[in-house]
């Protein structure tokens, strides 16, 4: 096998020891992101304050693509306004499609490290999960009901 | 094992993987076409081509020959009784769903399928459907970690209420060949037809039905060297004789009214409409192919090249194979994990190193959830693979867990 993977230490490094990957105790807004063709389910979890991304996790399974993806989007948007974060999610999501100037890569930092994804048609899915999950709570949050949020099945 | 099968002679047929870097084991999801079939297909579009059964004039008689030599050349290579018991379905899941609606159509609530936890969805879903339309049971027998069946639990499930019985001859996860007999005797003790899907098994095995006294076998022709879009559905004439039709439409008649329509003999009232005659020429051709090589030798090799497999991943750390311990039971399919290691990205990594297998649940849920593995990746064999792939795939896979980061 030659040297050259799209498994890149970036990626691999966040698929096994993800920063973000622990149950939220107190999240305020939540939502699960299911992929059925890998089989991917993460529950991705946030709290805003003042429009401001203030902490944030996920918990799930999935492929390294996916894992490693939301780890490094939450790396990302912690501290970041949400109007910041979505601004991020076009750029990534531009990125999967090849369709982004070498300027505004920059600012998706480690993110980077998912982008030969655009070669890989079957895997989309996987890189892109945490973001669509991401847009989909900031676009329409589900306030929390008192309860603690639902599952925390960590692997 | 040693053979004296020549597989590098045997490769030049397959030109698509002969002397290519692609090592292709994905063969249970579709085998490679030879030569011989490519052109037998071509042939007929350039020589033969009319529609079968219509025209009064020669070359829809050319058409409708070669068509029919298919057909005689499938009932044969199955050991069928009479040609006319071969019915051309567009694959596996058409031959079961037809099965499964016209044997359907003679149930009630009160009766009951057996199949099996292993079973493709191909031979679930239909008859969870069927079930579900009339209200009738399916009950399930499960099988052991090896992927065997218990004689005895199939047995307590059977009763007079037993109608159908629906089971694999060999599962696309396991690889494992059943001997289906004692199954296909108990259910007719019980007064049961049994439906064997013989999607695997056809191209690793030698298939008979008579021997095998089975009432209903299903195939697909793209798994066993034909094009894709011709299959198989195999029928005791007396049962078949019995049943209504599934599709309806152009050619499956003998006499047509407003109010009422008299069906055509078998095999026709089953094929309605145009039928897939290049499909089937091709699937003749695939079947000539096979019975010209020294079958014995192949299924020998492709036995040496499985064993060579399962040997190399044994010895990897952190590879669980699935199935049995024993690779003269794994015909070619080699299913496995490896722990903390996404299936997906398995095959990605394989990918990367120009070798095809497949990842998933291989259209096995309910197994994958039976045995609680979300999912896996399987290697699956033919007779035109060679050692040299087989090393190639199990260096490839003894180097992913440090590829994914892991110091072992
Ligand atoms: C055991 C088994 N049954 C049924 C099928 C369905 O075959 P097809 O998709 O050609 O209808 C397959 C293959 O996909 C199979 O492996």
């Amino acid at each position: 096998m030659d040297n050259r993977t799209f498994y890149n230490e970036i990626l691999t490094a966040h698929n096994l020891h993800p920063y973000n990957k622990h149950p939220l105790p107190n999240p305020g807004v939540w939502k699960r992101g299911v992929n059925p063709s890998c089989g991917d389910d993460i529950l991705l979890q946030l709290t805003l304050e003042d429009g401001v991304i203030k902490e944030g996790s996920f918990v799930g399974t999935g492929c390294a693509i996916s894992q490693a993806s939301a780890d490094i989007m939450l790396d990302l948007i912690l501290g970041k306004t949400t109007e910041e974060a979505l601004r991020l999610k076009d750029i990534f999501l531009r990125m999967i499609k090849g369709e982004t100037e070498e300027d505004e890569l920059e600012e998706l930092d480690e993110a980077i490290c998912l982008r030969d994804v655009s070669h890989m048609p079957t895997r989309v899915k996987c890189a892109v999960l945490g973001w669509h999950t991401l847009e989909e709570i900031l676009k329409k949050p589900e306030e929390e009901d008192g309860a603690s949020p639902l599952p925390t099945t960590t692997e | 094992m040693k053979t004296t099968f020549d597989v590098n002679k045997i490769r030049k047929d397959f030109p698509l993987i002969d002397g290519q870097p692609l090592a292709y084991l994905d063969n249970s999801a579709t085998s490679q076409k030879p030569v011989q079939v490519l052109a037998a297909v071509e042939q007929f579009y350039r020589e033969q081509n009319a529609n079968p059964f219509r025209g009064l004039y020669e070359l829809s008689n050319i058409a409708t020959n070669a068509y029919e030599e298919a057909r005689s050349l499938c009932a044969e290579f199955i050991g069928a009784k009479d040609s006319c018991e071969v019915i051309f379905t567009r694959n596996a899941s058409e031959s079961l769903n037809l099965l499964a609606y016209s044997l359907g159509r003679g149930l009630t609530a009160a009766d009951e399928i057996i199949s099996t936890v292993a079973e493709h969805h191909s031979n679930m879903l239909p008859w969870q459907h069927t079930a579900r339309a009339i209200g009738a049971t399916v009950r399930y027998l499960h099988p052991d970690r090896e992927g065997n069946f218990s004689l005895e639990e199939f047995k307590s499930l059977l009763s007079s209420k037993t109608k159908i019985v629906a089971m694999t001859q060999m599962s696309n996860v396991f690889g494992r060949a059943i001997d289906l007999k004692p199954f296909i005797d108990a259910a007719h003790e019980a007064g049961a037809v049994f439906v064997a899907d013989a999607s695997q098994s056809i191209a690793h095995m030698p298939v008979n039905v008579q021997e095998l006294d089975v009432d209903f076998l299903a195939f697909s022709g793209h798994k066993m060297l034909a094009p894709m879009g011709i299959g198989v559905l195999y029928g005791k004439a007396k049962l078949l004789e019995k049943m209504p039709p599934f599709l309806t439409g152009g050619e499956m008649i003998e006499y047509v009214t407003l109010e009422d329509t008299t069906y055509a003999p078998l095999p026709h009232k089953f094929e309605a409409g145009t039928v897939n005659a290049g499909g089937a020429v091709g699937l003749g051709a695939a079947i000539r192919y096979l019975n010209a090589m020294d079958r014995t030798a192949a299924l020998a090799h492709e036995d040496a090249l499985t064993a060579r497999a399962i040997d190399a991943l044994m010895q990897i750390p952190h590879v669980n194979i699935l199935g049995a311990k024993d690779a003269a039971d794994h015909h070619g399919i080699v299913t496995f994990t490896i722990d903390g290691v996404h299936p997906h990205d398995v095959a990605a990594i394989l990918a990367e190193a120009d070798i095809a297998v497949r990842a998933g649940h291989h259209c096995t849920q309910p197994l994958h959830q039976y045995l609680e593995i979300p999912s896996t990746t399987r290697a699956s064999l033919m007779f035109y693979n060679t050692f040299d792939e087989i090393d190639r795939f199990a260096d490839a896979v003894s180097r992913i867990r440090s590829l994914m980061g892991y110091n072992d």
